[in-house]
């Protein structure tokens, strides 16, 4: 049995707003082993980034815990004072965020603010986390390092900067890294040697990663493991595989036949938008949008059906009694695709 | 065939340059392509390599600093009057990247939609206006009692849609398309490229769609081209550029592509691009658009042609 580091238990987290309580995260739970990567999938809105925020304690003004638990180490991060986090923030927990440009210090060398978790955190002198500091801006892949320790962010580019924000966030080596849509704002050639150094270090460090990000390709060839959100839930939860090759939810699917491969001919969108959160839907959260509803969809909230050991998704399609139906012509590809690993796998 | 279909615009040695103190940064370089009628063609590349610098000068939102852009044969730099230049205007449409930033927060959403038919006297009382705007919120899936709106009472789909139906509102030949499903989610994304693509059809739309997004470029496209620091280093049908890529550049970016397929992107090596070596090594002035196979061009020397020969045979066995 993998070492269980974060357990997150039935989370629920309000905003107050002008408008009334945005119920942003309702009843989520989850957990996240030693050295594997988690990546949660959603729309923006879909409450992934409040999850992660809340992880770091890093939660707006407004919003309000209302139930759940976050162990970490058998620790329920929801009760400890702000000195407490002070203690885990940057150190066993740190976070990796989604614009490289608004992240960093603009008046604070680069140097330094790589340096300062060691100095905060380690009790390392100047002179050794600057060492430290150096090394990291190596490992990190920025060439020239000697000179551009004393640089400052504006005189670097958005994947530079990506790659600093990720040598702060490890030189503690951390044992739980957030990566909030990392290279979202990225090119496609810049992403893949982030994202390649992010395998790199996680081998070298041990790190447990989740990954947020609403971007399948990114997703396939990072995450051991796939929570799909949608409007504060979870609706499935599988390995990389099951997800990719077996999924049972209608979101999913229309999720994965939204994204053009290089071969598709054809483009499925998910008609409509995502429910407004004031004012939560009764049941299944998708079933506006979804054309495989049914009568109960839209009246109880479906609870996860277990497919596999690792595998569940929130449906009533996986009820005994559902009727049987076809899912899109590139669910059913990669269905078939799945049974012929499976078979792979027995022999 | 392309010989026998009408050039929508042709874009001819176009250079754009910008002074910046005493340096001077070359944002596209010599580029040259043309755009035929009803299709779309898309542009790909890296922030900064040049591809939206080059839909903002064929729309003459800078002025080139040398080059020519003909659009249905004329010289979009040298209309003369104000008719030629309202008609080109009225036939050449934008829709922009952030629909947030490209709605006027403070006018209505009747008013955004409607500020080309006021300019160009395409309606001729208020009843008229608001007919059109209604019919146009339709037309691109939005509700029709939404006119009296703001901008900022719309999600981000619906804003880039009210932004379509700006575009379409003066109803253009020709639309730059700068980058419209970048600010959106997935799910969004995949309904404005169908809407785009209905659009298409329905109007007998021609698009310059610019995207870094590849797979969605290579979707709705029927022609790429692939730019790198202010070049443009090839051109082809989508699926030819796609499955054949000539220059190491474009190899290089479509393998950094990430696919939804485990499996694929555990095996997926990715190229590294080598710069110098068919760019940026000195005889960048040499080269020129050759023609490898038909359709498909790549940017070399007289002499790398015979090397990009064999590159295209080698894909052949």
């Amino acid at each position: 049995m993998a070492n269980r580091i974060l357990d997150v238990k039935n989370l629920k987290i309000d905003f107050h707003t002008y408008a009334g309580e945005v119920k942003a995260i309702r009843d989520v739970s989850f957990h996240l082993d030693e050295g594997e990567t988690l990546a949660i999938v959603g729309e923006s809105g879909s409450g992934k980034s409040v999850t992660t925020r809340s992880i770091i304690g890093l939660l707006a003004k407004n919003s309000q815990i209302m139930g759940g638990q976050i162990l970490f180490h058998g620790k329920d991060l929801l009760k400890i004072s702000e000195k407490e986090w002070q203690q885990i923030r940057g150190n066993q927990i740190a976070m990796i965020f989604q614009d490289p440009m608004t992240s960093l210090d603009p008046t604070m060398k680069i140097g330094q603010q790589i340096a300062e978790p060691l100095i905060k955190h380690k009790g390392a002198s100047k002179k050794e986390a600057w060492a430290k500091a150096l090394e990291m801006m190596k490992a990190v892949g920025i060439s020239n390092a000697e000179e551009r320790i004393n640089q400052y962010p504006h005189q670097f580019s958005g994947g530079m900067r990506q790659r600093i924000v990720i040598a702060i966030a490890l030189i503690c080596e951390p044992e739980i890294l957030l990566a909030d849509e990392p290279t979202t704002a990225l090119d496609v050639t810049v992403q893949a040697e982030i994202l390649d150094l992010m395998k790199d270090l996680q081998k070298r460090v041990k790190t447990s990663i989740i990954f947020i990000t609403h971007d399948l390709g990114v997703v396939a060839g990072m995450a051991d493991r796939v929570n799909v959100m949608y409007a504060g839930e979870f609706l499935e939860k599988g390995t990389v595989d099951e997800i990719f090759y077996n999924p049972q939810h209608p979101y999913t699917w229309g999720l994965i036949n939204s994204m053009p491969t290089l071969t598709s001919e054809k483009l499925e969108s998910i008609p409509g938008t995502p429910p407004d959160l004031l004012d939560p839907p009764k049941g299944d959260p998708f079933a506006p949008r979804n054309k495989y509803a049914m009568k109960i969809d839209a009246q109880m909230k479906p609870p996860f059906f277990k497919v596999s050991e690792t595998h569940q998704a929130a449906t009533w399609l996986l009820h005994p009694d559902a009727p049987k139906v076809t899912p899109p012509d590139e669910i059913v590809r990669r269905w078939e695709h799945y049974k012929e690993l499976q078979a792979a796998d027995k022999d | 065939m392309p010989e026998e279909r009408k050039k929508i615009l042709e874009v001819k040695h176009l250079k754009q340059y910008f002074k910046n103190g005493r340096t001077v940064t070359k944002g596209v370089d010599d580029v040259s392509f043309d755009i035929y009628e009803g299709e779309v063609f898309g542009l790909v590349g890296e922030s900064g390599s040049g591809k939206t610098t080059t839909g903002r000068s064929i729309l003459q939102l800078y002025k080139p600093t040398s080059g020519e852009v003909l659009f249905e044969g004329k010289d979009v730099a040298k209309l003369h009057g104000r008719d030629e230049q309202l008609a080109f205007r009225r036939d050449a449409q934008m829709i922009f990247q952030d629909p947030y930033a490209s709605l006027n927060p403070r006018m209505t959403v009747e008013d955004i939609i409607a500020e080309g038919l006021d300019i160009h006297h395409l309606v001729k009382d208020k009843a008229e206006r608001r007919k059109r705007v209604e019919d146009l919120l339709e037309t691109v899936g939005l509700n029709r009692n939404h006119a009296s709106r703001f901008p900022h009472e719309f999600s981000g789909g619906q804003r880039q849609r009210i932004g379509i139906a700006r575009a379409l509102a003066v109803e253009p030949k020709f639309i730059v398309a700068d980058e419209p499903i970048s600010a959106l989610d997935v799910s969004i994304q995949a309904q404005v490229v169908n809407l785009m693509i209905d659009l298409k059809k329905q109007h007998d739309l021609t698009y310059l769609f610019i995207a870094h997004d590849l797979s969605m470029v290579k979707f709705i496209s029927d022609r790429i081209g692939v730019m790198h620091y202010g070049k443009l280093l090839e051109v082809g049908s989508a699926d030819e550029v796609y499955e054949h890529p000539l220059h190491d550049y474009t190899k290089s970016l479509i393998s950094a592509v990430p696919q939804p397929d485990p499996e694929i992107e555990r095996s997926r090596k990715r190229i590294d691009y080598e710069y110098g070596k068919f760019e940026g090594d000195g005889k960048d002035d040499q080269r020129s658009m050759h023609e490898i196979r038909p359709g498909h061009f790549v940017k070399c020397t007289d002499d790398e042609v015979a090397y990009y020969e064999k590159v295209a045979q080698s894909y052949e066995k």
